[in-house]
C-alpha cells in the first residue's frame, strides 16, 4: 500500500509542477500590466511606472521571477496581493474554508439524495418512478446553474422572503471566525438566531451547486446498481430467500459503490468550477468569486494562488478517490 | 425459408443501423427532434425572427409575454428592459450558441484526437510529456481555464471558442489514446502493417474509425456542456459581448429586472435548458446505439 502511495505520488510532482508553471504563466500573458490596472484612468508617467514595478518586482527576467516563486512556493509562501497588499494567504485562510463549507455540503446534498435515488430507479426498473427519477436527473444534469440560482432566488426570496439572496450570515451577527465554517462559528458564538441565520444563507448556494452532481450520483447510482444486480451473487442471494432490502443493501450496494465513489471525486474536485458561478450569484466570499475578481484586477500572485489550489483540490480529491480504490479493490492496488 | 431470406439481406449500413437503434428510443427521438428544431431556428434566424434583435422598441419597456395581462401580440414572449423582443433575440441567439459550441468542439476535437493517436503511437517521452501536459491541463477547472484564456484574448467570438475547446481538449486526448491503445495490439493493425500500410495511413485510415464511438459519444456530451459554458461566461460578462443576442448575457442583463419582469429571465434559462436537454438525451441514445455493452444496462 505504502509503494502504491509512493508510485502515486511521484506522477502527481511533474503534474503539480506543470501547474504552477502555467498558473505562473497564463496570468503574466494577459495584456496590461498590474500597475496600470491600479492606476485605471489615471495615466502614470513612463519613469514611475517602472519605479512600481521594480518595486514589486516585475521588472526582472520571467525566468527569475519564476524561480524567485517556486522558491517562496517551497517556503508556502504565496506572496503579497498587488492590489490589497495582504498576504495571499490570509485572504486565502478567510475565503478558502466558505468555498470548502459550500463545496461541503452540496457534496453531502448530492450523495444523500442522489444514492437512494438510484437505488430507488434500479429497484423498480422500467416503472413510473425510474423514469421519473431519471428524467429529473437527465434535467438536473441539463441545468444552466446560473440560471437555477435566479430561479430559486426568485421564488425563496423574492416572492416567498424564505432566505436571503447574499452573503454567508446576516449582518446583524458578529460571529468571530475560529475555525473558518460559518455554522460551527456561529453556534459556537452562541447568539441565538446566529446558527438559523447562517444555515439560511447556505440553503440555495448547496442546493444550486449540489445539482450537477446530485444528478451525476443518481444516474451512476442506478447504472451501477442495475450491472451489480445481474451478478450470480445477487442471484444466489435472492435464492437464498433474503428480503430485496437485504440483498440491495447488504449485498449488492458495496460493489455498486465503486463508480459511485469515482463520481464523487471526479465532482467534489471540479467543483470549483461551478462555484465561480454560484458564488457570483450568491455574492458567497469565496475564493472562486476572488480568482475571478483577482484575474481582471491583473493580482498576479493571488491568480497564482488561486490556480493552484484548484488543481492542489483536484489532483488531492484525485488521490484520495484511488487511494481508495486501492483499498476497496486490492486487483487496483498491485496492478502495474 | 425465413432463416433463408435473411442470409440473403444485405446487412444494413452502418448509419442505418445507427439510425435504427436511435429511432428505438424515444427519447433520443425528441432529443433529435427538438435540436433539429434550434438548428432551424440558428440557421433561418433573420427570416424566422419577428423582428430585429437590437431594434429597441422604446415605448414597449419590459412588455409581458402574450399570456399574461399587458401582453402584446407584437412581442410573443415579451420585450427586455431595453424593449427589445425577447423571442427575436433568442431565435438569434440559437445562432451564436449552436455555432460556438460546435466550433468549440471540433476545435478541440481535432488536435485532441490527433495527440492522442499521437501519444498511442510513441510510447516513450513524446507520449509521456503529452499526457502529462494533459494531466496539467485536467487539473484546472475548465471554466477557470476559460476565464483566463478569454482574459488574456479579450472577449469575443472566436476567443470564446477558442477558451472552451482548450479546456474540453485533454478528455478527446484521453480517450483517442486509450482507444487506440486498445487497437494497436489487434490482427488487423498488424495485418495492415504487414501490407505496407505508412504510419499515418494506419493511424488515421486503419485505426481511428475503430476508436470513433467513445469520442463521439464524448462529442455530444462536450457540445452540450459547451452550450452551457457559452452562457456560463456570457453571464460573466466575458462571452459574446452585448448588444449581441446571446443566452447568458440576456440573462446577465435580465437580473436587474428580476422583481419586476421575470420574464426577461425566465425565458433564455429555460431555452437554454431546453437545447441542452436535447442534446444529452441524444447523447444518452447515442451512447447506447454505439456502445451495446452499456446499453444491456442502461
Amino acid at each position: 500500500m505504502i509503494a502504491y502511495l509512493l508510485r502515486k505520488l511521484a506522477t502527481l510532482l511533474p503534474t503539480l509542477l506543470g501547474v504552477t508553471l502555467v498558473a505562473f504563466g497564463l496570468i503574466r500573458l494577459v495584456p496590461g500590466d498590474p500597475v496600470e490596472v491600479m492606476m485605471g484612468e489615471r495615466s502614470l508617467d513612463a519613469a514611475s511606472h517602472a519605479a512600481a514595478m521594480h518595486r514589486l518586482g516585475l521588472d526582472q527576467p520571467l525566468h527569475l521571477q519564476y524561480g524567485a516563486y517556486l522558491v517562496q512556493l517551497a517556503h508556502a509562501d504565496l506572496g503579497l496581493s498587488l492590489v490589497t497588499r495582504e498576504p495571499v494567504i490570509d485572504e486565502l485562510r478567510v475565503l478558502f474554508p466558505a468555498t470548502v463549507e459550500l463545496t461541503l455540503f452540496a457534496m453531502v446534498f448530492a450523495v444523500l439524495l442522489g444514492v437512494p435515488a438510484g437505488m430507488a430507479a434500479a429497484l423498480k426498473r422500467g416503472s413510473g418512478v425510474d423514469h421519473g427519477l431519471m428524467g429529473s436527473a437527465l434535467i438536473g444534469y441539463s441545468m444552466p446553474i446560473f440560471w437555477w440560482g435566479l430561479l430559486l432566488i426568485m421564488v425563496f426570496s423574492v416572492d416567498l422572503g424564505l432566505t436571503p439572496v447574499s452573503g454567508r450570515i446576516a449582518v446583524e451577527y458578529e460571529v468571530v471566525q475560529r475555525s473558518g465554517s460559518m455554522l460551527i462559528d456561529a453556534w459556537l458564538g452562541g447568539e441565538p438566531g446566529a446558527l438559523a441565520s447562517a444555515l439560511r444563507h447556505l440553503l440555495l448556494p448547496t442546493i444550486v451547486l449540489g445539482t450537477v452532481p446530485l444528478a451525476v450520483v443518481a444516474r451512476m447510482t442506478r447504472s451501477a446498481m442495475l450491472e451489480v444486480l445481474r451478478e450470480d451473487y445477487v442471484r444466489t442471494a435472492r435464492a437464498k430467500g433474503l428480503s430485496p432490502l437485504r440483498v440491495m443493501l447488504v449485498h449488492a450496494l458495496r460493489n455498486a459503490l465503486m463508480p459511485v465513489i469515482t463520481v464523487v471525486g471526479l465532482q467534489t474536485g471540479s467543483l470549483l468550477g461551478g462555484a465561480v458561478l454560484t458564488e457570483t450569484i450568491f455574492a458567497w466570499p469565496g475564493i472562486g468569486k476572488w480568482i475571478v475578481e483577482a484575474i481582471a484586477r491583473r493580482d498576479y500572485p493571488v491568480v497564482q494562488a488561486g490556480i493552484l489550489i484548484a488543481a492542489a483540490i483536484f489532483i488531492v480529491v484525485n488521490l484520495c478517490v484511488d487511494l481508495l480504490y486501492g483499498l476497496v479493490n486490492p486487483r487496483v492496488r498491485d496492478a502495474r | 425459408m425465413t432463416a433463408l431470406a435473411c442470409a440473403d439481406a444485405e446487412p444494413p449500413s452502418p448509419a442505418r443501423e445507427l439510425w435504427q437503434s436511435l429511432a428505438a428510443s424515444r427519447g433520443a427521438l425528441a432529443g433529435f427532434g427538438v435540436l433539429a428544431l434550434v438548428i432551424c431556428c440558428g440557421l433561418f434566424a433573420p427570416w424566422i425572427a419577428p423582428h430585429d434583435p437590437v431594434l429597441q422598441f422604446r415605448a414597449d419597456l419590459l412588455r409581458p409575454p402574450i399570456w399574461s395581462a399587458g401582453g402584446d401580440a407584437r412581442y410573443l414572449l415579451g420585450t427586455d428592459e431595453l424593449g427589445r423582443d425577447i423571442l427575436s433575440r433568442l431565435i438569434h441567439g440559437a445562432r451564436i450558441s449552436l455555432f460556438i459550441a460546435s466550433m468549440s468542439v471540433a476545435m478541440a476535437m481535432l488536435p485532441g484526437i490527433a495527440l492522442g493517436l499521437l501519444a498511442a503511437l510513441h510510447r516513450n517521452a513524446l507520449g509521456a510529456l503529452i499526457m502529462r501536459a494533459m494531466d496539467v491541463m485536467l487539473a484546472l477547472p475548465g471554466i477557470l481555464l476559460a476565464i483566463c484564456v478569454i482574459a488574456i484574448l479579450g472577449p469575443g467570438l472566436l476567443n470564446t471558442m477558442l477558451a472552451i475547446a482548450i479546456g474540453t481538449l485533454p478528455s478527446y486526448t484521453r480517450l483517442a489514446r486509450a482507444a487506440a491503445l486498445a487497437e494497436l495490439g489487434k490482427d488487423y493493425v498488424t495485418a495492415s502493417r504487414v501490407a505496407g500500410a505508412g504510419t499515418l495511413r494506419l493511424m488515421v485510415m486503419t485505426v481511428l474509425p475503430n476508436c470513433m464511438p467513445p469520442l463521439i459519444v464524448n462529442a455530444t456530451l462536450g457540445f452540450s456542456s459547451a452550450i452551457l459554458e457559452v452562457a456560463g461566461l456570457g453571464f460573466l460578462g466575458l462571452g459574446v459581448q452585448a448588444p449581441t443576442p446571446e443566452w447568458g448575457t440576456m440573462l446577465a442583463s435580465a437580473r436587474d429586472s428580476l422583481h419586476v419582469a421575470p420574464w426577461v429571465m425566465l425565458m433564455p434559462g429555460l431555452t437554454i435548458l431546453v437545447s441542452v436537454l436535447a442534446i444529452n438525451l441524444l447523447g444518452d441514445g447515442l451512447r447506447d446505439a454505439l456502445d451495446p455493452r452499456l446499453k444491456k444496462v442502461g
